[in-house]
């Protein structure tokens, strides 16, 4: 196709324009537009009675606040098999009811980062301790601090997380950049993500009852999966800019077994 | 670099001339059908999963209806929540004043590149030319757009804009193009879709740990919160979202819901019209800034440009329920065969039918054949998941272009004239209804056109030759109803007879081109002409 301008070479073949100082600024230019959009949206809804308030549109939401009824076992089940159906590797693992009692949670979680070949990983500030007892020291803490560039975790293998709420009809884990979760990044740049959800309290069936448990001022990241696309003729590919592996370790005391 | 060149839709011929051109490209159609018909079915077994779906589609479209008719009032809440929460907002009556307000802003950080979120708003300004004509590069980072801009092609669909290109096209480009932008592709990249994909991850991984400015558009604003909503598969969204020190986002005024719990709707519509996903892979949400975590300033810039002009259509208004999931293109027989390029505008198939005359006017004779790029089947009402009765619109939108009529443009009311190349439509029109309302001329010319039969030409003369290139003219029977009735049953039921008959054929005439079929001799052919339309499945 043709350049749209002969004059626009290279970026770096330009100096910058120096801005014409009669121009307005951008705000006082802004504030005529926003009058002038203002004021043809009141023009375009000349058919809506002036004093009908949002409130008297009438929303039915007859839909269902959740498919089904489960229990909460199944519930988890759920949760696993959607997560699995959009290639997350899902675990289990036990963690009784008392702190002091040994869980299969460190052990696990040492094992993947084993398996992965990970020598180092992203800690998010409260993640607790317990989780990574069992990894040798020889796997390098990388603790997540402002500091931190994405250059940084570009050398980082893995990252261990805990998140806000698991939903199990679309197999999607919500972080909200929670204490045991960090900041988005650390989530999105290393390859390797393990992502921790108690069964017991994290777990809510559909999206309804999800939205209720979070708070829309924090940022919000919702995860189906590992990265995919579809770009590719409408067919399905896992694996693009995200992480490429998504490990979910489902914890819960009534849980039976690992993998 | 090729950063500067800009494919661009203007100058593009209307929709019959590029339909032309493209159905015959036998590897588009190919490469199309191939691609909407895996969705399709896929499509179908997402939604039947839900058992609440009609429920959720009239709640979609509700929420949007309610959005709409306050559209200022949620746009005020809006504007007030995101610079509460740290953000700052633009306002931009048209494309051009967008482009500036974007290319300021990115001038203001010192830097010369940009990482992009695919979104349709800037792709409908023309952003990238915008910036390039500024010295500013924009990378696409979406899997498909970086084909489009590698190609230095034009995107041919909503959710996948490079539709088009099949496996081995990509590897091409992607062999070819990637050098000049970066990152060269990998020796012996093969065309297995997990290969292409890690190329594109490979290549725009130094963009988005050294980007500094991120742009996106935006599924959803929620007014309440000021929250904002990107719903995407790969992860560039989040590398655009997070990493730069400045975000952007360019988004319509229309895509503002009122509350975060309405997202409950959405959030469920969305995926599965779209990608047929349960969910799709990531969305992410922001509102503002987050202290120590993502950009550190965030810019909304709200987008009119004939928004307003849509919105004060009465009928055409709902066409802003509109959440881009693309289903409508996916099962649309006249997308999948003349493909997205011919509706010259960036939203293709049939809601870019139904939007493009609404944002842009009828005026152009592109914009003004738009309406007519449908067999009003009516599959794209079926599936749209805000039910947006676009068959409806697309009848409306050919009134307009055909008869003119009030309508706003660029904010203002205006009347718009009767477009050119309709006078013999409506010559035609009203020769008809002046046949009609005189019975006796009208059984003078059926008996006249009834014995004339043998010489009647297959293919109409003069400026009817283009309708009948396509179309069987039909045949005028040897009898006409009337007549036969009179012969067969004239004498025994004379007195309900004449008002039945009558009705009957009034009602069948006004079907424009179909006038003449009206003279069908028997009550079978009578039955069967009853438009269908919204029965269709």
């Amino acid at each position: 196709m043709t350049p749209r301008d002969p004059g626009s070479q290279h970026p770096g073949a330009h100096e910058p324009t120096t801005r014409n100082p009669a121009a307005q600024t951008p705000s006082a230019r802004g504030q005529d537009s926003r009058a002038l959009v203002m004021a043809r949206i009141r023009r375009a809804l000349a058919d809506v009675p002036r004093a009908e308030t949002p409130g008297e549109v009438p929303v039915e939401r007859t839909y269902h606040r959740v498919h089904g009824d489960r229990t909460a076992d199944r519930t988890a089940d759920l949760l696993a098999e959607n997560l699995a159906d959009y290639r997350a590797i899902v675990h289990r693992a036990d963690t009784p009811a008392s702190l002091d009692a040994p869980s299969s949670l460190p052990a696990l979680i040492a094992r993947l980062l084993a398996e992965r070949g990970a020598t180092s990983v992203a800690v998010p500030p409260g993640l607790p301790d317990s989780w990574l007892s069992a990894v040798p020291d020889a796997v390098r803490r990388v603790p997540d601090t402002a500091e931190l560039t994405p250059h940084d975790l570009d050398a980082v293998s893995s990252v261990v997380t805990g998140c806000a709420v698991a939903i199990a009809e679309t197999g999607t884990v919500v972080l909200d950049a929670g204490p045991d979760q960090g900041r988005r990044r650390i989530t999105l740049v290393p390859d390797h993500h393990i992502c921790v959800i108690r069964v017991t309290d994290q777990v809510v069936g559909s999206v309804p009852e999800a939205l209720e448990r979070l708070d829309p001022a924090r940022p919000l990241t919702w995860i189906s999966g590992p990265s995919a696309t579809s770009d590719i003729e409408l067919d399905r590919v896992e694996g693009v800019h995200g992480p490429r592996t998504l490990e979910v370790i489902l914890t819960g005391p009534e849980s039976a077994g690992q993998s | 670099m090729s950063g500067t060149h800009q494919a661009t839709y203007l100058g593009m011929p209307a929709f019959p001339q590029a339909a032309d051109a493209s159905t015959r490209n036998t590897q588009l159609r190919a490469n199309l059908r191939h691609a909407t018909h895996t969705i399709r079915a896929k499509r179908a077994t997402a939604v039947a999963e839900l058992d609440d779906w009609s429920r959720l589609r009239a709640a979609g479209a509700a929420i949007k209806d309610r959005t709409l008719r306050h559209l200022d009032q949620y746009l005020e809440q809006l504007e007030s929540a995101v610079t509460a929460a740290g953000g700052q907002v633009h306002w931009a009556a048209d494309a051009d004043e967008a482009n500036r307000i974007v290319t300021e802003l990115v001038r203001a950080t010192g830097e010369r590149e940009v990482v992009k979120v695919k979104s349709m708003a800037t792709q409908e300004i023309g952003l990238n030319g915008a910036l390039a004509t500024a010295g500013i590069t924009a990378y696409e980072t979406d899997l498909a757009e970086l084909i489009v801009q590698l190609g230095d092609d034009l995107p041919s669909h909503i959710l996948v804009p490079a539709i088009h290109r099949n496996r081995g096209e990509i590897r091409d480009i992607f062999t070819e193009k990637m050098a000049q932008w970066g990152r060269p592709a990998p020796e012996g990249l093969t065309d297995a879709p997990a290969d292409l994909a890690e190329a594109a991850r490979l290549h725009l991984r130094e963009k988005f740990l050294n980007a500094k400015v991120g742009i996106s558009g935006a599924n959803f604003m929620v007014a309440e919160t000021g929250t904002l909503v990107v719903v995407e598969s790969e992860g560039n969204g989040r590398m655009c979202l997070t990493l730069p020190e400045t975000l952007i986002s360019v988004v319509g005024i229309e895509k503002v819901v009122p509350t975060f719990q309405d997202l409950e709707v959405f959030l469920q519509l969305l995926p599965r019209s779209s990608t047929a996903e349960r969910m799709n892979p990531y969305t992410s949400t922001w509102t503002g800034t987050t202290d120590a975590d993502g950009p550190r300033a965030f810019h909304l810039v709200l987008l009119d440009n004939g928004r307003t002009d849509t919105l004060a259509d009465t009928v055409g208004r709902q066409a802003l329920r509109c959440i881009r999931c693309s289903a409508c293109l996916n099962v649309c027989p006249v997308y999948e065969r003349a493909g997205g390029h011919a509706y010259g505008s960036a939203y293709p198939g049939p809601i870019g039918a139904i939007l493009t005359p609404q944002l842009r006017g009828t005026q152009s004779e592109l914009d003004a054949s738009l309406p007519y790029a449908s067999s009003l089947c009516g599959a794209c009402y079926e599936v749209c998941p805000v039910a947006i009765d676009i068959p409806e619109i697309l009848v409306h939108l050919r009134e307009r272009v055909v008869e003119g009529g009030p309508a706003s443009v660029r904010g203002t009311r205006t009347v718009i004239k009767p477009a050119k190349g309709h006078a013999a439509e409506r010559a035609a029109m009203r020769a008809a209804r002046w046949a009609l309302d005189h019975p006796g001329l009208l059984r003078t010319g059926q008996r006249l056109a009834a014995r004339t039969r043998r010489f009647h030409p297959r293919r109409l003369p003069g400026p009817g030759r283009a309708w009948s290139d396509t179309r069987e003219l039909p045949k005028v029977p040897e009898e006409s109803f009337r007549d036969w009735w009179q012969r067969t049953r004239g004498r025994s039921a004379t007195g309900s007879r004449t008002e039945g008959d009558t009705g009957r054929r009034t009602e069948g005439s006004t079907g424009g081109s179909t006038g003449s079929r009206t003279q069908g001799s028997t009550e079978k052919s009578t039955g069967s002409r009853t438009e269908g339309r919204k029965d269709t499945t």
